[in-house]
């Protein structure tokens, strides 16, 4: 008999082969030391002339640079180096010349070729680990923001009862559970109709009363969807705000990413100065609500503010310096439209500034109603102190601007609306804006991880030298056992190995430290498929089976055992990666994916290759 | 197959091999409740902050820096080289600290201090990665139960799930009786001795139902015999080409991965000797017969027969 695939399985192999090589090739282009810079506002164009205030800056200090452009869009510029070492002097150097109003972020520039991107290829990302920077995870309070609402829904159902004129008492008692008393039947029934009709998200019941007690009782609590509802909201929320937040540091490919029901992973590869970072992540945006000033008002009565977007006519206007409500009276923003199908924003606020601004608003129908949004930002200075050193001087403020002027209808109470918007998008960044600046549940650090640059290249460098050298050993033993047969298993291994790199590239992967250790546990483990047919092609050689027939037999009868043995592998893989954080996600990732290449690899391509080699024709001895 | 074959008599070493693995795991579960293992920081919670010196400096003069800044409770010692420093904090402090440290020490010294890495881990999550690591290696084991059962037959499964079990046992105990760092990466890398070993057993299993079934006229003891005799060749040199790229990972994969490195080497060469000894005595032990394979219906019934 002879052993030959048939074509298309050569083709196959062929064709698997050139995309794995064409997905793995981006990894070979290292990436230049790079420095990007961005308007702080989105409104802020990079052109011609900063590129060439950066480049003077950095011809007069020396440092070997190349490249500078700015992207089509306008939107960012980007300068290469020479050297990673002159990276953070680069940052100071540009973030001077250019002065505020720019985010100034290192980062690594590509030199992956155009036609290469073009199809989706690039390098894989680099962990935390292998990088350097910093790693928070963030726990989102979310009892509190069920707590602060549940007081809204208690103090609302006080006021709704007293309107209804039914006379009782109402408290918030623990477990979340708001509890009624009433004298009568009657009127624990009646509030129990108003309770499920005004608050359908309560789940409201009647219950006895206590032994010899001569009242009537009712309990409301929130429903556990209601509950997950909020949860997921003061989660988002923080998301949100944590995202806009992270964009001002200047991180170039940060993350900030949902982990589990009330935590928040925050990756900021690149960052060094933790202190910074968590003085930005934990800061509060706020907000204030104020009325419009009369053109009577006295100078020292008023302010003007600029429109954060100024679109239409007037670029700014004049507020009351007296504040209504602040931002942490708002509970909820959200978009949506009227019905007359016009983007409007609804503002639920909690029952304290849903008085104040009733208190308020009913008294100045038709004046304006202006909300401002606060940022906390900061001027840097360098002064010289008096040792003649220079120093960076960061002097913070707070920077407000108008970001709605409406004007007042009706009375507003715990909700209003804001109208008169142009387009769905507006009503969308208001809303957006208006719950950055309200006070999120409130958040904790719960675990932080900082990666120095230096390590993070030294992990780089012995995790890849460990690599080689394991494969290097390997692949000597293979040679001087299997002798033709282990030429053929290393070309495979190698062949496994480009395939993991391309199929972590394409999928996007992340690699870490544990990543670079399940890659050298696989070129270990990836030969064992080939050591099992080996042997067993050695075994019906002994048998004394004819080569071709032994080959064929080998692989054959060894295949079961592959599967059976890499299957189970692959589940506690599986199970590793969904229990798994981080870095050991990383290794479950590489782990996995290796399994699978060293299949294709050690079954069809050794296969292929001894089809070639011994296939179409008569063999007498196999050098194996 | 008409001459006589040639094997090792393994099994008759399995009187032998039995109570050494039982005294060992005995050992490793005694180990691990008196001394405990030596948590890392990801499961005690704490703060760990690693800094380079530019020249070596004592020791003690970096305690009496922190001590004098207030950090009593700190834990000082070299990490990999001598100018390198890790310092270790208990949890219960504020978040911040990592940066506090370090600022004191970079006061404090007349060299420069570089920053290598600072960790913080809250309590909850310490805690929360603990169940969690626990619940991963039952999980494990109850999945590869599952499995085997279904591939194979319940004597194979239970054969296969008491082997990895003696395995992971082992390499805790190893890492308890050395007081190596037991942190996240160790708990992948048992999670992956797991993986191997399995590899391992399956590769034995799969070899003795097959003989079982297609072989005539040999007692099923000296099955089990042959088949590991022919898988013998195939375990020394997947476990050799494995344990070399894992050397060659202790070695030079440097400081963050060493304990990784570690508990694989203990757990591979735990998991050769049970694949060769404990699942196949294990299925002797249990009377293991081509019976077992032609009517695997007939599985309940076999409860009984454990030893």
């Amino acid at each position: 008999m002879l052993n030959k695939y048939p074509l298309w399985k050569n083709l196959l192999i062929v064709a698997v082969l050139g995309i794995g090589l064409l997905y793995a090739s981006p990894n070979l282009y290292r990436p230049d030391p790079a420095v990007q810079i961005s308007g702080e506002s989105s409104g802020t164009q990079i052109s011609a002339r900063e590129i060439d205030k950066i480049t003077a800056a950095l011809t007069a200090a020396d440092i070997d640079h190349f490249g500078a452009e700015a992207d089509t869009t306008g939107k960012s510029g980007l300068v290469r180096l020479r050297h990673a070492d002159d990276q953070l002097h680069a940052q100071k150097l540009i973030q001077r010349a250019l002065g505020d109003g720019y985010v100034v972020a290192l980062n690594m520039a590509s030199n992956t070729p155009d036609w290469l991107s073009g199809l989706g290829a690039g390098a894989m990302k680099l962990g935390l680990d292998l990088s350097g920077g910093v790693h928070f995870l963030l726990e989102v309070d979310t009892d509190a923001a069920i707590a602060t609402r549940l007081e809204h829904y208690s103090t609302g159902i006080k006021k709704k009862l007293r309107e209804e004129r039914i006379r009782g008492f109402v408290r918030l008692g623990e477990q979340g559970i708001i509890r009624g008393k009433f004298s009568s039947e009657e009127n624990r029934d009646k509030a129990l109709s108003v309770i499920r009709k005004e608050y359908t998200e309560l789940t409201a019941q009647r219950v006895s009363a206590p032994e010899g007690e001569e009242a009537f009782y009712l309990e409301a609590l929130l429903s556990e969807t209601k509950r997950k509802e909020i949860e997921d909201y003061a989660v988002g929320q923080n998301l949100t705000t944590l995202r806009n937040r992270v964009n001002e540091l200047g991180v170039s490919e940060p993350l900030v990413q949902r982990q589990g029901r009330n935590r928040i992973v925050v990756e900021l590869p690149g960052i060094q100065d933790t202190a910074e970072a968590k003085r930005i992540l934990g800061k509060t945006a706020n907000l204030e609500f104020r009325l419009e000033a009369r053109y009577d008002a006295e100078p020292s009565d008023r302010e003007q503010f600029n429109f954060r977007n100024p679109g239409r006519g007037e670029p700014n206007a004049w507020l009351e310096r007296e504040v209504v409500i602040t931002g942490e009276r708002v509970a909820n923003a959200q978009a949506s439209f009227d019905e007359n199908g016009m983007p409007q924003v609804s503002i639920t606020l909690d029952s304290e500034g849903g008085a104040l601004m009733h208190r308020v608003t009913r008294h100045n129908i038709n004046r304006r109603l202006g909300v401002l949004f606060i940022e906390r930002k900061s001027r840097t200075r360098y002064e010289t102190n008096a040792a003649g050193e220079e120093q960076v001087v960061r002097v913070p403020y707070d920077e407000k601007k108008i970001i709605s002027l409406a004007t007042i209808r009706d009375a507003l109470g715990v909700q209003f609306r804001i109208t008169g918007l142009d387009a769905p998008g507006e009503a969308t960044e208001l809303a957006l804006l208006l719950r950055a600046g309200a006070l999120a549940a409130p958040i904790d650090f719960v675990e932080e991880r900082t990666v120095g640059p230096s390590l993070g290249a030294e992990n780089i460098s012995k995790g890849l030298l460990s690599v080689q050298i394991g494969l290097a050993a390997v692949a000597l033993f293979m040679l001087v056992y299997y002798r033709v047969f282990g030429i053929i298993a290393v070309v495979a291994l190698a062949f496994n190995i480009v395939l993991l790199v391309g199929a972590m590239s394409l999928l996007g992967a992340t690699l870490t430290l544990p990543g670079i250790a399940g890659i050298v546990l696989t070129v270990g483990m990836a030969v064992d498929a080939n050591v099992l047919i080996f042997s067993r092609i050695r075994e019906e050689i002994a048998e004394g089976a004819s080569p071709q027939h032994a080959i064929n037999a080998g692989y054959g009868r060894a295949f079961v055992t592959i599967m059976d043995a890499n299957i189970t592998t692959l589940l506690v893989a599986v199970i590793l990666y969904a229990v798994g954080t981080g870095p050991v996600r990383g290794f479950a990732v590489t782990l996995s994916l290796g399994i699978v290449t060293s299949m294709f690899t050690a079954i069809m391509g050794t296969r292929a290759i001894v089809n070639l080699i011994y296939g179409r024709r008569r063999v007498s001895k196999l050098a194996i | 197959m008409s001459e006589e074959k040639k094997f090792i008599r393994f099994m008759s070493a399995r009187k032998v091999a039995a109570a050494f693995s039982l005294a060992a795991v005995l050992a490793s579960i005694l180990l691990i409740a008196v001394k405990g293992l030596n948590f890392g920081l990801d499961f005690t919670g704490g703060t760990l902050i690693e800094v380079i010196y530019e020249e070596s400096v004592p020791l003690q003069e970096v305690r009496n820096t922190l001590e004098t800044n207030g950090f009593e409770s700190a834990i000082v010692v070299n990490f990999g080289s001598d100018t390198d420093v890790l310092v270790r904090l208990p949890q219960g402090l504020s978040p911040t600290l990592g940066e506090q440290v370090l600022s004191a020490l970079r006061a404090d010294s007349p060299y420069d201090v570089e920053l290598r890495r600072i960790e913080f881990v809250g309590p909850q999550v310490g805690e929360e990665l603990r169940e969690q690591g626990g619940l991963a290696v039952l999980l494990a084991l109850i999945v590869v139960l599952i499995y085997v059962a279904m591939r194979f037959q319940m004597k194979f499964a239970f054969g296969a799930v008491l082997a990895l079990a003696h395995d992971v046992v082992i390499t805790l105990g190893v890492f308890s009786l050395v007081g190596w760092d037991f942190d996240l990466t160790v708990l992948a890398a048992v999670l992956a001795v797991i993986g191997y070993s399995l590899n391992d057993s399956i590769v034995v299993a799969d070899r003795i139902r097959e003989n079982l079934r297609g072989m005539r006229g040999y007692s099923p003891v000296d099955i089990v015999n042959i088949s590991l005799t022919d898988t013998l060749g195939r375990t020394l040199v997947t476990s050799g080409t494995t344990l070399m790229v894992l050397v060659a990972l202790a070695l030079v994969g440097g400081e963050m991965i060493h304990s990784f490195a570690l508990a694989l080497l203990v757990g591979v060469g735990v998991g050769t000797y049970s694949s060769v000894f404990i699942v196949a005595s294990l299925l002797v032990a249990m009377k293991i017969s081509p019976e077992d394979l032609v009517v695997p219906e007939k599985e309940g019934a076999e409860l009984d027969e454990l030893p």
